[in-house]
């Protein structure tokens, strides 16, 4: 029962109880969002750091604003202005950083496994803020928490996940998590983007968008990582919009008149998505963002309470 | 380890409790000739539920404009670091704006007084009300800080190992406040 446990590192170790716990904690941590005064001393005396080897926005200032509102200290440090240019290693840096007595560290890092390889020789918590191409654990819950505000079970709900699947670390995590909620996933992309690799999750492929699109009742657009085109897995960005960019007469000509749409941010306008869709009354973009602060306030709070009491074992 | 208790007396049967209400309603009427809003935050859980039935005495006894709100302050507790196992949160709900209001802080049994210091916190995070008074079912002894309540149902003073339990129908599907011994286990 309930949530016990040191990091959270992934999508894939939780358990159908621990996902609800944070669900449910992260839907009363809203409330505080709107209140007059946007904070509780929950964490008073409690220090984060927030180490991005990354670049992010989102994610970053999400998280520091969960801290904020819980009243933690929290510092962030970033790879372009840390000893990681002098050479330091991932580990000397982040025991060092624990050393001036911080108790949770967010990390974000390309290398995938790097906060798994951190919470086995640290003492402090630690947060996977995204880990290369394999996990994004709180996009993925925040997801959900979005998606179980606007449906009433995720039993039979059907989810296409759209775009640079391969690539992208929002959705395995996130595939992980809807599976384990009981959601019907299919996948759409160019076979470039598509690894075979995830048929064992039990999700449906789909190359075409016009077939995918639907009986949806929900379109997870993926960004394309516009940045990585040069390793060739498109023949052309225009050939991809041509066929999978979600425009707004696609989605009126094959989707439900009830889908929602949702993306993780930050949106290419005009390459994944119509710029006006993603304004559009279908869309869940801003919803999830406001999602994203209470669910890591949410996950702040349970792994340090965890650790206020010690472990039940 | 599970806490056992075993009944000791009962403090107030279902018609004492009734009783009681009333004249804790009463007792607030008297003491507020010339209030037009009041709003009445009950701390869960069980001071919600007393503050509603507190609201639905005053709604028929006076004409005042009353607003009900729930305060869960587990967010606000200064003792998370010493008790388990770790606290459900819940949802706090005020009504709307408190500022400028009269606030009636209902609870069932106070006890430390850290509480009610919380809700107090809460409050006061959430706006500027005019006054705040308290209401509580049971006063019992053992105050840590300099808090009394306004308006007190029944005072009681307890032995060694003896707890307070109140019981609504709401929740519990009875009206009853007993004295309970604790068989084993800290309190």
């Amino acid at each position: 029962m309930g949530l016990d446990r040191k990091d959270l590192l992934g999508i894939q170790d939780l358990s159908i109880d621990e996902i609800e716990e944070i669900l449910t904690t992260a839907e009363h941590m809203e409330e505080i969002l709107t209140r007059p005064i946007k904070k509780a001393p929950t964490l008073r005396g409690i220090t984060v750091a927030n180490l991005f080897f990354e670049p992010s926005t989102r994610t970053l200032n999400s998280f520091t604003l969960a801290e904020k509102r819980l009243s933690a200290d929290s510092i962030n440090l970033s790879a372009a202005s840390s000893s990681v240019l002098k050479g330091e290693t991932l580990l000397d840096t982040a025991k060092n950083i624990q050393a001036m007595e911080v108790d949770v560290m967010v990390v974000r890092h390309s290398m995938p496994g790097s906060p798994h390889f951190l919470a086995k020789r640290l003492k402090a918590s630690v947060i996977n803020a995204g880990d290369g191409c394999h996990e994004h654990p709180t996009q993925a819950l925040l997801d959900i928490m979005t998606i179980k505000k606007n449906f009433p079970s995720f039993k039979d709900l059907k989810i296409a996940i759209i775009g640079d699947i391969k690539h992208s670390r929002v959705s395995r995590s996130l595939i992980l998590g809807l599976k384990k909620m009981g959601a019907k996933i299919t996948l759409c992309a160019p076979p470039t983007l598509l690894p075979l690799w995830l048929e064992p999750f039990g999700v449906e492929f789909e190359y075409s968008l016009e077939k995918t699109l639907p009986g949806k009742d929900i379109l997870y657009i993926l960004r394309i990582q516009k940045e990585r085109q040069e390793e060739s897995f498109l023949p052309s960005l225009r050939e991809y919009i041509k066929n999978y960019s979600l425009t707004y007469e696609k989605l009126r000509k094959f989707a439900s008149k009830e889908v929602l749409i949702m993306h993780p941010g930050p949106i290419n306008r005009g390459i994944e998505i119509e710029s006006r869709i993603a304004d559009s009354e279908y869309s869940l973009v801003l919803n999830q963002v406001t999602s994203g602060v209470a669910v890591r306030m949410s996950i702040l709070y349970l792994l340090t309470q965890r650790k206020l009491y010690g472990s039940k074992d | 380890m599970n806490i056992q208790f075993k009944d000791k007396r009962i403090l107030l049967d279902k018609m004492e409790m009734q009783r009681t209400i009333e004249r804790l309603s009463s007792e607030i009427i008297k003491d507020n000739p010339d209030i037009e809003v009041l709003c009445i935050m009950g701390i869960r859980k069980r001071g919600d539920i007393l503050a509603k039935r507190l609201a639905n005495i005053l709604k028929k006894t006076t004409s005042w404009e009353i607003e009900v709100g729930v305060l869960d302050i587990t967010l606000y507790r200064d003792d998370l670091t010493i008790y388990g196992p770790k606290p459900i949160i819940g949802s706090t709900y005020f009504p709307s704006s408190i500022d400028g209001k009269e606030v009636l802080l209902v609870d069932d049994v106070i006890y430390t007084g850290r509480t009610i210091r919380s809700a107090l916190d809460e409050i006061m995070d959430y706006g500027r009300p005019l006054r705040i008074k308290l209401a509580v079912l049971v006063n019992r002894g053992g105050r840590e800080l300099p808090i009394l309540p306004d308006y007190t149902g029944i005072s009681v003073e307890l032995g060694e190992k003896e707890e307070i339990q109140v019981l609504l129908k709401e929740t519990d599907k009875e009206d009853m406040v007993k004295v309970v011994e604790v068989k084993n286990g800290i309190r």
